[in-house]
């Protein structure tokens, strides 16, 4: 994994800064393993560990607790276009006033969507193995993917199911390189406010999928540049395709496990 | 000019300081006005409409609703805000308030654009072709 590019030490970083979480899961623990801070020496002073919430008066409830609230969730559950369409514009302008390119643009968009794939790729097998559809059924503990179809059609079936409702449109493998890979969206749902001006073509907000792709076909052991790219065409002028871009080493290890 | 009694002549949309903001015409065979004449009938209806707010009997009127012609009925929706949405039908046409407010829900859908400020002309063909379906009433 040393030969990536500049892209993902930087996710990388954005994401190990969630590891503070622990603490935040497991509040009661001791911190033996954090080192106790010597303001006196140090030029930046480390903040004491303190408790991950404040004390609430007694006579309150705190109820907002994202690690109280049940595991799964009601079927169906929706979040309104509308409501949808106002967050992503508002990212956009956010993103739009603190970069200098379109390269730099998607980039950021990428890592947002890194952000959430990567706690997808943990979420989703969980939430299906502990909570099936059919309480009749007991399902298979979640397996890891060896193999680069299942993981590729996870992604465009299943993973795509739960975020947009439906599956993405097509699945192709690039006719001119063997390690390219296309995700087809005919009408990208995150991005259907927006209409980028015609100055700004290149710009693909589907960037933000991208991410989430690659968060977790990196995280499923599958490392891949993923980028976002509109193709418009006469019947689906709003066309999006993800282009996933593996590493040699993720085709190396599809030849070495062969015909099995 | 033969035009069914339901017919939707044009849309304008002026903004709260009375710039047009949008304007389009959906009937075959109207005069053509030059864009600077409807910049100056768009301010002229937003003076007007502020004007019969003020001098309004009774009190605490939000301004010219309806101008009803001979040939064409000129109906005005305004929001909170004080964008206004003009719609020109033929006289005889039963709901215009109901194309108008599809009209202002188009409008408020493209707000939801990152690229597009408020208050600006909107130049988008995807707005074009939704507002000419809502206004075509399909």
């Amino acid at each position: 994994m040393t030969n990536r590019d500049s892209l993902t030490p930087s996710v990388r970083d954005s994401i190990s800064s969630t590891s503070r979480f622990s603490s935040l899961l497991s509040p009661t623990s001791t911190p033996s393993t954090t080192t106790t801070p010597r303001s006196s020496s140090s030029t930046f002073p480390i903040p004491q560990p303190s408790p991950s919430l404040p004390p609430l008066p007694p006579n309150l409830k705190r109820t907002s607790i994202i690690y109280d609230r049940p595991l799964p969730k009601a079927r169906g559950t929706e979040v309104a276009l509308g409501a949808w369409a106002f967050l992503f514009s508002e990212i956009i302008q956010y993103t739009q006033k603190r970069v200098s390119g379109i390269g730099e643009f998607e980039k950021r968009l990428n890592i947002l969507g890194y952000r959430v794939g990567s706690r997808l790729l943990e979420l989703l097998p969980l939430r299906d193995y502990l909570y099936p559809i059919s309480s009749l059924r007991s399902p298979p503990p979640p397996t890891r993917t060896l193999r680069l179809l299942p993981i590729l059609s996870y992604v465009h079936s299943t993973l795509y199911r739960y975020l947009f409702g439906r599956p993405a449109d097509s699945l192709e493998r690039s006719t001119d390189n063997e390690d390219e890979y296309m995700i087809g969206d005919d009408d990208m749902v995150v991005t259907r406010g927006v209409e980028v001006p015609k100055e700004m073509s290149e710009l693909s907000c589907g960037a933000l999928v991208a991410g989430i792709v690659e968060a977790v076909m990196d995280g499923a052991g599958f490392p891949a540049r993923v980028t976002a790219h509109s193709v418009p065409s006469v019947p689906h002028p709003r066309r999006t395709v993800i282009l996933i871009k593996l590493d040699p080493e993720v085709l190396a290890r599809e030849a070495a496990l062969g015909g099995k | 000019m033969a035009h069914s009694s339901q017919t939707c002549f044009g849309v304008l949309v002026i903004n709260k300081a009375g710039g047009l903001i949008y304007h389009k015409n959906y009937a075959e065979g109207l005069a053509q006005l030059s864009s600077n004449d409807y910049l100056i009938l768009a301010s002229t209806f937003h003076s007007i409409h502020a004007i019969a707010s003020r001098i309004s009997p009774v009190p605490g009127s939000s301004g010219v609703e309806v101008i009803e012609a001979e040939t064409f009925k000129m109906t005005c929706l305004q929001t909170p805000t004080g964008t206004k949405f003009v719609l020109l039908t033929t006289p005889s046409h039963p709901h215009p308030d109901q194309v108008l407010r599809k009209v202002y829900e188009t409008y408020a859908d493209h707000l939801k654009d990152p690229f597009y400020t408020a208050e600006m002309p909107i130049r988008s063909e995807a707005f074009d072709v939704k507002m000419a379906t809502v206004v075509r009433g399909a």
